[in-house]
């Protein structure tokens, strides 16, 4: 009910605001659980939803997207299976960098081996778009220009900062709570994949929450 | 009342519809409610919209299942198991396969509740009580984890005993011992299948945990009766031959 609600309200500002998206710096995401056997359960992808962001992912080379976000992310589990014998922690953080496509892959494990990779991209590289952003949403934005808050672009502007790790952070334990409910039903074996449209609502609300 | 039935056709109309994720409404059949039409297809959500994602995962203080319920589910789980089974090793398999995704589960369970609520039970038995308990990385520290922690959730204490074997040939076998594990409490073996321990069951969740863990491990269960407890249980844990090498390096890089 909730979710919902908030969906219809971010529609209505995406009216206004989508002129304003290639100025501003919204991070794409896309989240993947896969089993230990590296079988894929769960997909999603999303945008930013923090300071007036619509939540919609907006990939930097949308016609490649699709594949290329799954195999960015399936390249890093090599990375991840060498950081899992020697950080005993849940949430491993950013692992790996995929300068290409400007991604960032950070990971939780949970401790039955099922993986949660989170691929961030943001729409240019910081450094660049820093002041050009700044710009644009002064120059552009007008009257939807207080939408634009100063905290929240300290997290989209920088994948590797405390902030972003202590957002995902968030997120990830947010997912996690719902990957055990899953888990816990007696219909699901370990390795199936997660189909049910309540887990995705809630991972969409774990993300519109925290990043 | 006029629910449930309701549920049963919206589910048969619209399993043909597109996956997961359309939240928006598709215009379908005319005589169908709002409140049926905004629920995704292919889940039955209940009435009340109390979905399994709604309840909270920590247990109650002092919400234990009752012990009878316990024995009687546990005894029709063993009848079960030994239909058609060849042996005492064939039912204990299959009562080990039974205990395998509990193990699985209740890993995932334990975790979770050790970090949602501060006054953890993992913390108790660990030197160091640093707020997210971390994955077991060396044996020694998953072994300790199914003696303490997992034995607490599963039956209210920890195990008896947790040892190491001091044959030089197999430094992969350890034992835990249980002086009287709980489903065994009700259950006597016939004079011919005296070999048979139903703690087969149990030593399945501790094979699912480790498995689950990253250790492939072989658990069994035996008897070994002593004359103050009849039936105290041996768990012999042998530990596969990559988990040893990768102990080894592990051990070298200093990793606890």
């Amino acid at each position: 009910m909730a979710a919902a609600s908030k969906a219809t309200s971010f529609n209505s500002s995406t009216a206004h605001l989508g002129l304003n998206n290639h100025f501003r710096l919204k991070m794409s995401y896309y989240f993947t659980i896969l089993s230990p056997t590296d079988t894929p359960l769960f997909n999603i992808a999303f945008g930013t939803s923090k300071g007036g962001g619509d939540g919609i992912a907006r990939f930097r080379f949308p016609e490649t997207a699709q594949y290329m976000n799954q195999f960015i992310i399936h390249s890093s589990l090599d990375i991840l299976e060498e950081a899992q014998w020697t950080n005993g922690g849940m949430y491993l953080k950013h692992i790996d960098t995929y300068p290409p496509a400007a991604a960032y892959i950070t990971a939780f494990l949970t401790p039955s081996g099922a993986r949660f990779l989170l691929l961030h991209q943001p729409p240019h590289l910081p450094s660049s778009t820093s002041t050009g952003s700044g710009l644009g949403s002064s120059s552009l934005l007008g009257s939807a220009g207080s939408t634009t808050r100063a905290s929240s672009s300290s997290i989209a502007a920088n994948p590797t900062s405390p902030q972003t790790e202590e957002a995902v952070r968030q997120f990830m334990n947010e997912v996690y709570e719902s990957y055990v409910k899953t888990a816990m039903n007696p219909f699901y074996r370990q390795g199936m994949e997660i189909k049910s449209p309540v887990f995705r609502s809630r991972v969409t609300a774990a993300g519109k929450k925290w990043l | 009342m006029a629910a449930p039935p309701r549920h049963a056709t919206m589910l048969s109309i619209s399993n043909g519809g597109t996956a997961q994720g359309t939240d928006r409404p598709q215009t379908q059949q005319a005589h169908q409610q709002v409140q049926t039409q905004s629920q995704s297809p292919g889940l039955r959500v209940p009435s009340n919209r109390k979905t399994i994602y709604d309840r909270h995962l920590n247990r109650s203080r002092n919400a234990e299942l009752s012990r009878a319920s316990f024995a009687f589910i546990f005894g029709e789980m063993v009848t079960y198991a030994q239909r058609r089974v060849t042996g005492i090793q064939d039912l204990e398999k299959r009562l080990n396969e039974q205990g395998y995704p509990l193990g699985l589960r209740l890993l995932d369970l334990l975790f979770y509740r050790s970090t949602s609520t501060s006054t953890s039970a993992l913390t108790s038995s660990s030197s160091t009580s640093s707020s997210p308990p971390n994955r077991p990385l060396r044996i020694i520290t998953l072994l300790h984890l199914i003696h303490g922690p997992l034995w607490r959730l599963l039956f209210g204490r920890a195990a008896d005993a947790l040892e190491h074997s001091v044959s030089p040939d197999t430094p992969n076998e350890y034992m835990i011992t249980d002086n009287d594990p709980m489903v065994n409490t009700y259950i006597s073996a016939p004079r011919d299948m005296s070999m048979l321990n139903c703690a087969a069951y149990v030593a399945g969740i501790i094979e699912g945990v480790c498995d689950g863990c990253g250790f492939e491990t072989k658990v069994s269960a035996h008897n070994q009766p002593t004359d103050l407890w009849p039936s105290r249980t041996v768990f012999l844990v042998r530990f596969g031959s990559a988990v040893m090498e990768r102990e080894k390096v592990l051990e070298r890089a200093g990793v606890k």
